[in-house]
């Protein structure tokens, strides 16, 4: 890779589950002008007290090393893992879609929900409510195709990502 | 709140609040603390008042309260402790910890908050601080439990003195403060921190390349920056061996100066936008380049794909994103300054190669050529005082009293020719608002040191608009007798931008007269101290040996030429191959580009 070649990173942070350490990291990213494409929070571990931040970013070499030194800097920071680099991981994110519509339209909503795998959570004589689960992609080619079909609403939780095999962060 | 959970033994009794912080501060070696009175604090000050452990200074401004620390701070290598209140009394102190943020000063400031049940109703004097000082900090707190409090103070001072340290803010609710709190013990040194761990220790094998490396050098530059005063005397005293056992060349960053002494010959003086020809040539034309505690900083490198193009780096830093942020470096070592240059010295010796000897004494004769430039020649002639002259004299007048000496400065041309000019043989006698450059910090840090060093001379070298910024604090030297000297150098200018105006935009000097000026011999004595005033060149010699003669404090106001530049100088955006000399020069150099004056 050269150095000025761009690259995406998938970054997952293990931090203190405490109040402003979110405001940290978003901090960090907007007061130092990196990019967020993607950015999700919860706690994972009450006993130990740990959230987990998964942030899908992008930029140079140097750039996306810069941003894990920072974050790593930060006090309440325990573990900084560059997932993408670290090897084979999953992806995963959940979106909500809502579509509305009538007739024709509803039928091949369904019929494509169906070839995407997502399930209906809810339904109106109007309208679906689709839950999907997959990578960023699957999500925007469904959403794309929903569009003429009546696309109104989309809630979407951005990406969570975890490493393949034994390793953890 | 990552301290609570450290397992320390609870004392049962239960003290209220702000005892309970003054015990902690107390049990984390604090001495004095910076700070200034309001609604939500008056239950800490109402607690000092009937305690004597621990001594308050009254500043008269919330900014001068941190740049007091930050001065008591870098004189001593202590942390520097800080009260204010809530609201405006936080908001004050902005500036200041911005500035410790940026030249790494490890600060503990305390802020009164208004009461948890009140928290973001826009109560009185009610700010968002930990939000405002969030990006101003290292870290920053809120305590909202009695439980937590003594455990946050203690965290507190971990994490500012520890690693690259840093200010740390501590926001305590009024009702914190009052309600009975238990008391926690700071957790034994040996406990490690739940997150926050720096690495000190430098990697043994890094620490071998970068010695192969120096060795094959034949055109080697040590530069050293403020990690090395960070790191403390030890870290310095290393330094120096190392630098006497290479026989290399070594440069000091604004922040580093005296982490090597400045009489030695292996000294080739500040590097940077205003640092020596013979130091930046160094480093323009270096093979090998070994930094230790510096970060690359935009003043020093100048243009960053013409920086150093040939050299080899090797980057020791305690925080490891510091390491290739500007510059992409071939050796990166994270450590603690005073670590790694004892790793580096020990590795040196039992590395069995030779140096480049022959190879690097022709470099010294280069580099002597370079030297016999004398970049920093100026004539004195006719009535007006040039104003090198007067920080020249100062400094040779100081010495010859043999006194210990710290030197403060503000902002502008005035801290240039400090630092060219007076000669540091120690570490910690040399406080500069580097990072930020901020104008009003140097008569606060004078006045912290001063705290710290009854005994010292401590000196403001000062430019005529800076020290207004914080010319209250005169009223502080008096209260508590600190016999600060200002030494301004009056230009009648904000010369620094008058000459960036006169060098970028045409002579249009929009703005950067100093008009209106106050009459500083009436304002010393306005504010109980000694004025004196030298007009002529003449006089100054006298004017000087009064200020130091004087048991109090002086403002010395020498009226100096008013056109003078700053030079060398790297104009902005140009590599360090293109520095301009003096004025006879300004007309050759390049002209600076659109690139360049985007800079600042
Ligand atoms: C708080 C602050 N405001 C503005 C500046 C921009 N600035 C840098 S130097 C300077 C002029 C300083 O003038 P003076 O104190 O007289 O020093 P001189 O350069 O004349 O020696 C100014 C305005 C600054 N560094 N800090
Ligand atoms: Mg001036």
């Amino acid at each position: 890779m050269s150095a000025t070649d761009i690259r995406n990173a998938t970054i997952a942070v293990l931090v203190e589950n405490e109040a402003g350490v979110l405001a940290r990291v978003i901090g960090l990213f907007s007061g130092r002008g990196y990019n967020i494409d993607s950015l999700t929070v919860a706690p994972v571990d009450a006993e130990k007290r740990l959230s987990r931040i998964t942030v899908v970013t992008s930029g140079t070499e140097m750039v996306i090393d810069q941003i894990k030194a920072q974050l790593d800097r930060l006090v309440p920071v325990h573990k900084v893992s560059d997932l993408t680099l670290e090897g084979p991981h999953l992806t995963r994110e959940l979106a909500l879609i809502k579509v509305v519509g009538r007739g024709e339209h509803r039928v091949e909503a369904l019929r494509l929900a169906d070839a995407f795998r997502a399930r209906v959570v809810d339904a109106t004589v109007q309208s679906f409510v689709f839950e999907m689960t997959g990578n960023a992609e699957k999500i925007d080619a469904f959403c794309a195709l929903m569009r003429p079909l009546g696309l109104a609403e989309v809630s979407r939780t951005g990406a969570v990502a975890i490493a393949r095999g034994e390793r953890v962060v | 709140m990552s301290a609570t959970t450290a397992p320390s033994p609870a004392t049962t009794e239960l003290r209220p609040g702000a005892e309970v912080v003054l015990r902690a501060l107390k049990e984390q070696g604090v001495e004095v603390i910076f700070g200034y009175p309001g609604g939500a604090v008056l239950p800490i000050y109402d607690a000092l008042f009937q305690q004597n452990a621990i001594r308050h200074i009254l500043v008269r401004h919330e900014q001068a309260a941190v740049h007091a620390a930050e001065g008591y701070a870098r004189s001593t290598g202590k942390v520097g402790c800080v009260l204010v209140t809530s609201g405006p009394g936080a908001t004050n102190a902005v500036t200041g910890l911005v500035d410790a943020l940026m030249d790494s000063i490890p600060i503990v400031c305390l802020t009164g908050q208004v009461p948890t049940h009140l928290i973001g109703n826009d109560a009185f004097q009610e700010a968002d601080t930990t939000g405002i000082t969030r990006p101003a900090t290292k870290h920053n707190y809120l305590v909202k439990r009695s439980e937590d409090l003594a455990a946050v103070v203690h965290d507190a001072f971990y994490v500012a003195r520890s690693g690259r340290p840093g200010p740390v803010v501590i926001d305590l609710p009024k009702d914190i403060l009052i309600k009975p709190a238990p008391y926690t013990e700071a957790p034994a040194a040996s406990t490690p921190h739940r997150s926050y761990r720096p690495v000190t220790q430098p990697d043994m094998e890094q620490i071998k390349r970068a010695v192969a490396l120096l060795k094959a050098s034949k055109k080697p530059i040590i530069y050293a920056g403020g990690g090395v005063i960070n790191a403390g005397p030890e870290a310095s005293a290393l330094l120096g061996e190392f630098v006497r056992m290479t026989g290399f060349p070594c440069t000091n960053t604004l922040m580093g100066l005296g982490a090597f002494p400045a009489s030695d010959p292996l000294f080739v003086g500040m590097l940077g936008m205003h640092g020596t020809y013979e130091a930046n040539l160094c480093m323009f034309h270096s093979d090998v380049m070994f930094n230790i505690g510096a970060r690359f900083d935009d003043r020093v490198t100048g243009r960053l794909d013409a920086f150093a193009p040939n050299s080899k780096k090797i980057h020791a830093d305690i925080d490891p994103s510091s390491i290739n942020k500007n510059v992409k470096v071939d050796v990166p070592i994270v450590g603690d300054a005073a670590a790694v240059l004892r790793a580096m010295i020990a590795a040196w010796k039992d590395d069995s190669t030779a140096p480049q000897k022959e190879a690097v004494a022709a470099w010294w004769r280069e580099i002597d050529a370079w030297r016999s430039i004398r970049c920093l020649a100026y004539k004195q002639e006719g009535k007006i005082i040039k104003p090198q002259h007067a920080v020249k004299r100062l400094f040779e007048i100081t010495n010859e009293t043999g006194r210990d000496t710290y030197i403060s400065t503000e902002v502008g041309q005035h801290q240039m020719w400090a630092a060219q000019y007076i000669g540091f043989e120690k570490p910690n006698r040399w406080l500069t608002s580097g990072g930020l450059g901020t104008m009003g910090y140097g008569l606060p840090a004078a006045m912290g040191a001063q705290i710290a060093h009854p005994d010292a001379l401590c000196i403001d070298v000062a430019g005529e608009a800076s020290i207004l910024m914080n010319i209250q604090e005169m009223s502080t030297l008096a209260q508590y007798r600190l016999p600060v000297k200002v030494f301004i150098l009056n230009n009648e200018y904000m010369g620094m931008v008058r000459q960036w105006q006169e060098l970028l935009h045409g002579g249009r000097y929009s703005e950067s007269y100093s008009e209106a000026l106050p009459d500083f011999v009436k304002l010393a004595e306005a504010f109980h101290a000694r004025g004196m005033r030298a007009e002529t060149a003449d006089q100054l010699d006298d004017v000087i040996h009064a200020m130091l003669a004087h048991d109090g404090p002086v403002i010395a106001d020498i009226c100096v030429a008013k056109d003078e530049n700053c030079f060398p100088m790297i104009p902005s955006g140009a590599p360090h191959n293109e520095m301009i000399l003096g004025p006879n020069q300004e007309q050759n150099a390049r002209a600076v580009t659109d690139e360049g004056k985007v800079l600042v």
